[in-house]
């Protein structure tokens, strides 16, 4: 593997060796003292974030000090970027420098595959971490690391994603993933927000939540993209929540082994309440620390072997 | 250490059957017992009820790391023995040290391997890794410093199935079963029942 752009085309037998690495990895560094591996020891990592974000460059950075890479973070407020620069010139910058791997979150769709084939010549893989209302394959992968771990497989479960899917990059990345892996993904959300042309992808679509619950094994809520959003896809806040937020009372309707999955940050109150986020059903830390370990085993299989 | 090829391949031979491959971990067993005096003058039912008395009570067992593939179900039939023969329960694991190599840029990706670390952890207790077959003896560099990060054991000692020779390193093997002078150019396989369906050692090739 060169880069990773994108769940779509990522095959069944290489995301569970990822999915495998990163078991494995968690495994290992349980109740270690040193947390430390050298497998990346000389390897050069620079995350490049033209967009906000705690826990993704956070993990990364984790993941990649973990294994002994060195780690450099470039913020766009902070770089040439401010001063003009291309997001080319920027890559080719970076690449010049000695970056084995970058890995970057941008705003504009399509930002990383770009990235991707401007950098096709050197020895620099890419990693998308977001780009706009595309994908976020890391996100998705980490999601499945923990559905795993919580249902003991991904065949064969029923996973509603629900919300704001039309501007979430995290559902089209777990709607690619999840369905290779042979999961049933259902789509809920008001219509307003339910992407064109969904009607492709391998999902059925439904509007009503509560009908559904009962037959789920998980539950992943996204997030109400306020800053993505110019006028009116739902009435009021309140509106929404009424209709689409996780309660106490919806977290009732399922099944009790179902698991409940946020990809943050999370807006409690709006999709989803707070005694929700916080109960034993939810597995969003478990996300988190999943993240870790699933993004060290994207590392490892992107840059621990011989150079293609 | 070698994965083993198809059958029928040229100037193939046993090295050890079935039988041998039993009655030689029956001896590594016995030879772990007494370096580690495991019989010692505590003995092994005093140990069990845990009513010491004597002046340093008894040592603790060694833990036995297995270094996956082979050397994970060799480790746990070691232990086995040791068991049996001492009536001491021994913990036994595994330990994989793929994110440990040095020749990791130089192959592609390998996909990561069991690592099991028995609940007492290794910390003062002196810990036996059990390969397969020793060779270069740089998996066994990759498992020290891969043991270095779980803890600080007591001493390290390192068994093998089969000692080949051609060492790089400065290693040694404390327990050997079989000492085999080979050329560089054969290849060595450990067949077990747990991951080959049938126990042998082959030694193949010119």
């Amino acid at each position: 593997m060169r880069d990773l752009l994108t769940t779509d085309g990522l095959g069944r037998d290489e995301a569970t060796a990822i999915l495998d690495t990163a078991d494995e990895l968690k495994r290992t560094l349980l109740g270690r003292e040193v947390r430390k591996l050298p497998t990346l020891r000389g390897r050069t990592v620079i995350t490049m974030f033209y967009e906000n974000s705690t826990r993704t460059r956070v993990s990364f950075e984790i993941a990649g000090k973990w294994m002994s890479a060195d780690v450099v973070n470039v913020s766009a407020g902070g770089s040439s970027v401010g001063k003009g620069e291309s997001l080319r010139d920027t890559a080719l910058t970076l690449s010049a420098a000695g970056a084995d791997c970058v890995i970057v979150r941008h705003p504009a769709s399509g930002a990383p595959h770009r990235l991707s084939g401007w950098l096709a010549d050197t020895r620099t893989s890419v990693v998308n971490a977001g780009d706009g209302m595309h994908e976020h394959p890391t996100q998705a992968l980490l999601d499945a690391a923990t559905l795993r771990e919580r249902l003991g497989g991904i065949e064969g479960r029923r996973i509603a994603i629900v919300g704001d899917v039309l501007h979430s990059r995290v559902a089209r990345s777990n709607v690619h993933l999840l369905t290779t892996l042979g999961a049933e993904v259902v789509l809920v959300a008001p219509p307003t927000l339910v992407p064109r042309g969904v009607e492709q992808w391998p999902v059925t679509t439904a509007f009503d939540l509560d009908s559904q619950l009962p037959g789920l094994d998980a539950v992943m809520m996204l997030r109400v993209q306020a800053e993505r959003m110019r006028g009116g896809f739902f009435p009021s806040a309140r509106e929404y929540s009424i209709a689409y937020g996780l309660s106490e009372k919806r977290l009732a309707m399922l099944p009790d082994h179902a698991v409940v999955l946020h990809p943050g940050p999370m807006l409690r109150g709006m999709e989803i309440a707070s005694p929700v986020a916080d109960s034993p059903r939810a597995a969003v830390t478990d996300q988190v620390s999943n993240g870790v370990h699933v993004r060290m085993a994207v590392l490892y299989h992107l840059l621990a072997g011989e150079e293609l | 250490m070698a994965p083993p090829r198809g059958a029928a391949a040229p100037a193939e031979r046993e090295l050890l059957s079935a039988g041998d491959v039993a009655r030689t971990i029956a001896r590594m067993a016995h030879q772990v017992i007494e370096k580690t005096a495991l019989d010692g003058p505590v003995s092994p039912a005093a140990a069990d009820s845990g009513a010491g008395g004597d002046v340093a009570g008894p040592p603790l067992p060694p833990v036995l790391l297995g270094i996956p593939t082979r050397g994970t179900p060799l480790a746990h039939r070691l232990a086995a023995r040791i068991e049996e023969f001492s009536g001491v329960a021994v913990p036994a694991g595994a330990l994989d040290v793929t994110l440990y190599r040095d020749d990791l840029r130089r192959k592609p990706t390998r996909p990561l391997e069991e690592t099991d670390v028995p609940a007492g952890g290794i910390d003062d207790r002196v810990v036996i890794l059990v390969d397969d077959v020793l060779f270069s003896g740089r998996t066994v560099r990759s498992a020290l410093d891969a043991l270095s990060d779980h803890g600080r054991p007591r001493a390290v000692q390192l068994a093998a199935l089969v000692d080949r020779g051609h060492r790089e390193l400065p290693i040694r093997a404390d327990y050997v079963g079989k000492n085999v002078p080979t050329s560089r150019t054969e290849e060595v396989s450990v067949l077990l029942a747990e991951t080959d369906g049938r126990d042998a050692v082959l030694i193949r090739g010119q």
